[in-house]
């Protein structure tokens, strides 16, 4: 867990799980942007954005991560992070604030986690009064779903 | 000073370059005397500039290499092939040098006193064979009018004059040293005339023009181009508001401001283009040379030398040119006799052609030489493992000719030293696809091979149509656009169809239509009927030999864009060639007609693909595939539908006719008594008029059921997509997009006559279809597509599916086969995991399983066994097959 070492984490919410961004990997906050969507794209392909001139791929977590789609008008915000030189934009229900958490509160998932979950987190860490799930933006960026068998 | 000898180093490196190609183009022609000279003053300035850098070893080859120059311009010594060869090897030298200078910053030691005499005896009218240095002390061949090398009839103080009178160079000293240097040479090397002086005073000047010039690294232009695209984004935008707001004081401002940009833009683009030329500039040597060690009569062409490429794009492709033409060159282009016992002429050709073509560029390299052998690839993919027999069988010509670009795979049957080692066309490929391009070929045995490579514009900007699909905004390149059409009802044009195909007549062609809305996916409404107040905007485009129109539903301006490539995880979208920022901030995604074209061929053989899946679970659902239905009402608004073939007589009665007999309903029909059945008691005869009703008949017996109405008849199929519990009934299915139930007149025959046993076995038969239903996995489309038709014309339904995962969701769904054919070897879940999994689990345990493999090993057939497998079959053999289908089947239903 090596990747851990720097362990300040940006804290997200999505549908009402606390989940964290290494700190180190967040290049920018944004409020709502206006996306345009991509037709054809893996489903979790939000759309792409225009960020200070640079064009930033938004990836929606909710459906990264198969939750339930955000109601109408609901508040979401977009984090910007870098994966292979590429721009991503994560958008994500709200961001929290920035923790630095110490390793003896982390745990590895736990086996019964959803798949889904398992497959881009990196492990847990225990809060006081939550869990925070921490999120491999490599993972989460590696869409599997993206070449649809023929 | 090392900055100095950086670009010295570089400027010579392009020089020497330029030389290898000239003097290539000297042998040729050798009374060239323009680009005689044009060697002679390359090789005069490396010269002189070595000897201002202090660089002796270059400077003496450099200078022994001009002098047997000199005597070529003079006309003193005939241009030989072997003088040739001489100053190339003398070239290649100084390449050496040069590299060794680059690494240490200092020349490296070596003795060049060979190559050095050979040149200066050369020069002297003694000619040595460049491959047998060592022979030096023979003979040498004399060349008649030899004139001893002497300063000519120029006058030292002429000379003088004529380098005075010339305009000098007006920087450093430096280089007037070494023009000076060069003019003195020049004089010793031969008799020069005054224009000559000058020339060579120019050609230095050159030199000095070239200090002039910097070199940028690549990463400064590009953060350049970068910027003046956000440059040219941002004017966009500054119009777009201007244009909004109408005259302003900001008006011309801006004009002036947009032109600057328009320029810059300009500019920037052209220090990131070059010609492609720049990377074959090295082939026509690569050529001689191979012609010399192949013996073999080449004439390389060279077309649309002068087609710009992004630098980086050109840097990247430039060895997988030179791969290809050592190839088309070594195995292509037959050995002389060869050629002339096929009848073609002594002379190979290789023909580069480079050209733009829609928003790609397009690099065609063909020659006409032996073509690839089908037969030779075959045997040499299946050496390697590549493919078995039977997979080469099933391979078209052009998919065995892919082959080549397999990594390890060469057809040369031998190694030469110029290629055959099996590294090559695997490369070739992986690297232009790095780039984003794609690389095909097409070969006839004998008459010879055509590679087509296409690289798309990454990084350009280029004008581009805007137009709306849905309700999303798309850039298309103006390149690829041809025209644009408008069609409606009123105009000239308008859309037809044929068989639901939409086409376009356009003065006097017939073109195709895809509509954009389609090919993206977006749900469409009725819009494909010609409606006259609808208006179609169609973009014709044109992707190789294929012009088709794409349908579109608005066109709005063209506008500057800046192509971005898209995200790697967007990169499979193959529609799409980038992506672009709008003057007003907006994302816009960047059309491919080539995708489109692709992705249109695709869609349509995946519909038909997926017609044909849907047939196939309409045919093993319980009726037959497409047929009759009568659609009826009886008993509220239900709509009900019975297949039209049970039916025997849609008939009215009249109500006063029917009779009631120990309690039932019947009327004579026919001068017999045929019993009245109601299929519910939710409505009731009428008191009078006439009454609808539908008579089925068996054998001898007939029954009538009223209805309420008969509704219609339908072609469709009666997939029962609910079955139903209610007796009566057999489900419900969706008929004509509307759910219906689907009644079981199995059911009221017998109820009506209570004796189905002896009379109604033919009905119940007929309803739950007499065939057998089949579930076919196998990953290879090829195969299923081969196996279903065989399957079908032996009488059964058969139902695929692509991969074992697949299969078992069809479990999930609950429907059951009567036998289940796997294949074993398939991606993700092999035959034999997928048979354990049947015989665990679900409803298809006790269902036949037959393994189907190419490999039909004893091992394997005991692993079949061992897991469930009821049979084992070879593929393509397939009478087993059908053998053991019918055998499996019976033994299954005796056993049940």
């Amino acid at each position: 867990m090596e990747k851990l070492n720097k362990n300040d984490f940006v804290t997200i919410w999505l549908d009402g799980q606390m989940c964290g961004i290494p700190v180190l990997e967040v290049h920018d906050v944004l409020s709502r942007q206006t996306i345009t969507k991509v037709p054809k794209s893996p489903v979790a392909v939000a759309g792409v954005l225009n960020l200070r001139g640079q064009i930033v791929t938004a990836i929606d977590l909710r459906k990264r991560l198969k939750l339930k789609d955000r109601d109408e008008g609901m508040e979401e915000m977009n984090i910007v992070v870098e994966y292979q030189k590429e721009p991503y934009s994560l958008i994500i229900d709200s961001v929290g604030d920035v923790l630095s958490l110490s390793e003896e509160a982390f745990e590895r998932n736990p086996v019964t986690l959803d798949p889904h979950w398992q497959s881009v987190s990196n492990g847990i860490f225990r809060l006081e009064n939550e869990l925070l799930v921490i999120l491999d933006i490599e993972k989460l960026l590696t869409l599997d779903e993206s070449k649809v068998a023929a | 000073m090392d900055d100095l000898l950086n670009e010295f180093l570089t400027e010579t490196f392009e020089s020497i370059e330029v030389v290898d190609l000239e003097l290539v183009e000297l042998e040729k022609d050798p009374n060239n005397k323009s680009v005689l000279d044009n060697i002679f003053r390359l090789v005069h300035t490396i010269k002189g500039t070595c000897g201002f850098l202090g660089l002796p070893r270059l400077e003496a080859v450099a200078h022994s290499g001009e002098n047997v120059l000199g005597k070529f311009r003079d006309g003193e010594m005939k241009v030989t092939p072997e003088a040739v060869t001489l100053i190339l090897t003398a070239l290649d030298r100084i390449k050496e040098i040069l590299v060794g200078l680059e690494q240490n910053q200092q020349e490296p030691s070596g003795d060049d006193s060979e190559i050095i005499n050979q040149l200066n005896a050369m020069a002297e009218g003694n000619l040595y064979l460049v491959e047998t240095p060592k022979v030096i002390e023979e003979a040498p061949i004399m060349v008649s009018d030899v004139r001893p090398s002497v300063p000519g009839e120029v006058t030292l103080d002429e000379l003088e004059a004529a380098f005075l009178a010339a305009p000098g160079p007006d920087d450093e000293d430096p280089v007037e040293e070494a023009v000076n240097v060069s003019v003195q040479e020049t004089v010793k090397a031969a008799e020069v005339k005054k224009e000559e002086v000058v020339k060579a005073n120019g050609s230095s000047k050159e030199g000095s023009i070239a200090n002039q010039s910097i070199r940028v690294t690549v990463d400064v232009l590009d953060n350049l181009m970068n910027m003046v695209s956000e440059l040219v984004l941002t004017r966009n935008q500054l119009m777009q508001i201007s244009r909004r707001t109408g005259e302003s004081e900001f008006a011309i401002p801006l004009q002036r401001l947009s032109q600057c940009t328009t320029e810059l833009q300009e500019g920037v683009m052209k220090t990131r283009m070059q010609p492609i030329g720049n990377a074959w500039s090295k082939l026509p040597r690569i050529i001689r040379d191979l012609q010399m060690e192949l013996g073999k009569k080449i004439d390389l062409q060279m077309l649309g030398a002068d087609t710009e490429l992004d630098r980086q794009v050109l840097e990247l492709i430039k060895d997988p040119l030179t791969h290809m033409i050592r190839n088309s060159a070594d195995h292509g282009i037959e050995k002389i006799e060869d050629r002339i016992a096929a009848g073609k002429k002594e002379t190979g050709t290789i023909r580069l052609n480079a050209f733009h073509e829609g928003g790609q560029i397009i690099i065609e390299i063909s020659d006409d030489g032996a073509g690839l052998s089908v037969e030779k690839l075959k045997a040499k993919a299946l050496s390697n493992g590549l493919a078995t027999e039977e997979e080469l069988a099933e391979m078209s010509d052009q998919q065995i000719q892919r082959f080549i670009f397999h990594a390890g795979f060469s057809t040369a049957a031998k190694v030469t030293s110029v290629s055959g080692r099996g590294v090559g066309m695997d490369v070739v490929r992986s690297n232009i696809e790095k780039i984003g391009g794609a690389i095909e070929l097409k070969s006839t045995e004998g008459k010879g091979t055509t590679f087509l490579i296409k690289i798309p514009l990454t990084l350009a900007i280029v004008s581009a149509l805007i137009v709306e699909s849905g309700t999303e905004r798309f850039a298309i390149p103006q390149i690829s656009v041809l025209e644009l059409v408008r069609a409606s009802g009123d105009s000239n044009h308008k859309i037809e169809y044929i068989n639901s195909t939409p086409v376009l007549r356009l003065r006097d062609r017939l073109l195709p239509l895809l509509h954009l809305n389609k090919i993206l996916g977006f749900e469409e409404g009725d819009n494909m009927d010609a409606d006259s107040l609808r208006e179609d905007f169609i973009i014709i485009t044109q992707v190789g030999d294929f012009t088709f129109g794409i349908v579109v539903d608005r066109v709005f301006d063209t506008e500057e864009i800046v192509v971005k490539p898209v995200a790697p995880i967007l990169r499979d979208l193959n529609v799409f060639s980038g992506n672009t920022i709008l003057g007003d901030g907006t994302v816009i995604m960047i059309l491919d007609p080539n995708g489109i074209a692709s992705e249109a061929n695709e869609a349509m053989s995946e519909l038909s693909d997926q017609r044909a899946e849907e047939e196939d679970d309409v045919s093993r659902a319980t009726f037959e595939d497409k047929e009759a239905i009568l659609l009826f009402r009886a008993g509220g608004d239900t709509k009900r539908a019975v297949p039209l073939s049970l039916v025997s007589r849609l008939e009215e009665i009249d109500v006063s006719k029917i009779e009631i007999s120990e309690g039932n309903k019947m009327v004579q029909y026919r001068g017999k008594l045929m019993p009245l059945v109601l299929i519910n008691d939710k409505y009731d005869i009428k008191s009078e008029g006439r009454q609808p009703m539908l008579v089925f008949t068996n054998d001898d017996k007939a029954m009538g059921i009223i209805v309420d109405e008969i509704s219609d008849i339908k072609e469709d199929s009666i997939k029962v997509e609910l079955s139903s519990k209610a007796i009566g009934q057999l489900g419900t299915a969706i008929i004509d997009g509307v759910a219906t139930e689907v009644i079981d007149i199995a059911y009221y025959f017998e109820k009506t006559f209570n004796d189905w046993q002896m009379g109604m076995d033919a009905i119940p038969v007929e309803l739950k279809s007499k065939r057998k239903n089949i579930l076919i996995v196998d990953d290879s489309t090829f195969f299923l597509n081969l196996l279903k038709p065989l399957l079908t014309a032996s009488g059964y339904n058969v139902t695929i599916a692509s991969t074992a995962v697949e299969a078992l969701k069809l479990r999930e769904k609950g429907l059951d086969f009567d036998l289940i054919i796997s294949d074993i070897d398939m991606p993700e879940m092999n035959g034999f995991e997928f048979a354990e999994e049947v015989r665990e689990n679900g409803i298809w345990r006790e269902t036949p399983l037959v393994a189907l493999s190419a490999n039909s090993s004893q091992a394997r057939f005991d692993k079949g066994r061992e897991v469930g497998f009821d049979n084992y079959v070879e593929k393509l053999d397939r009478d087993t097959l059908l053998k053991a289908i019918e055998e499996q089947i019976n033994n299954h239903e005796t056993a049940a």
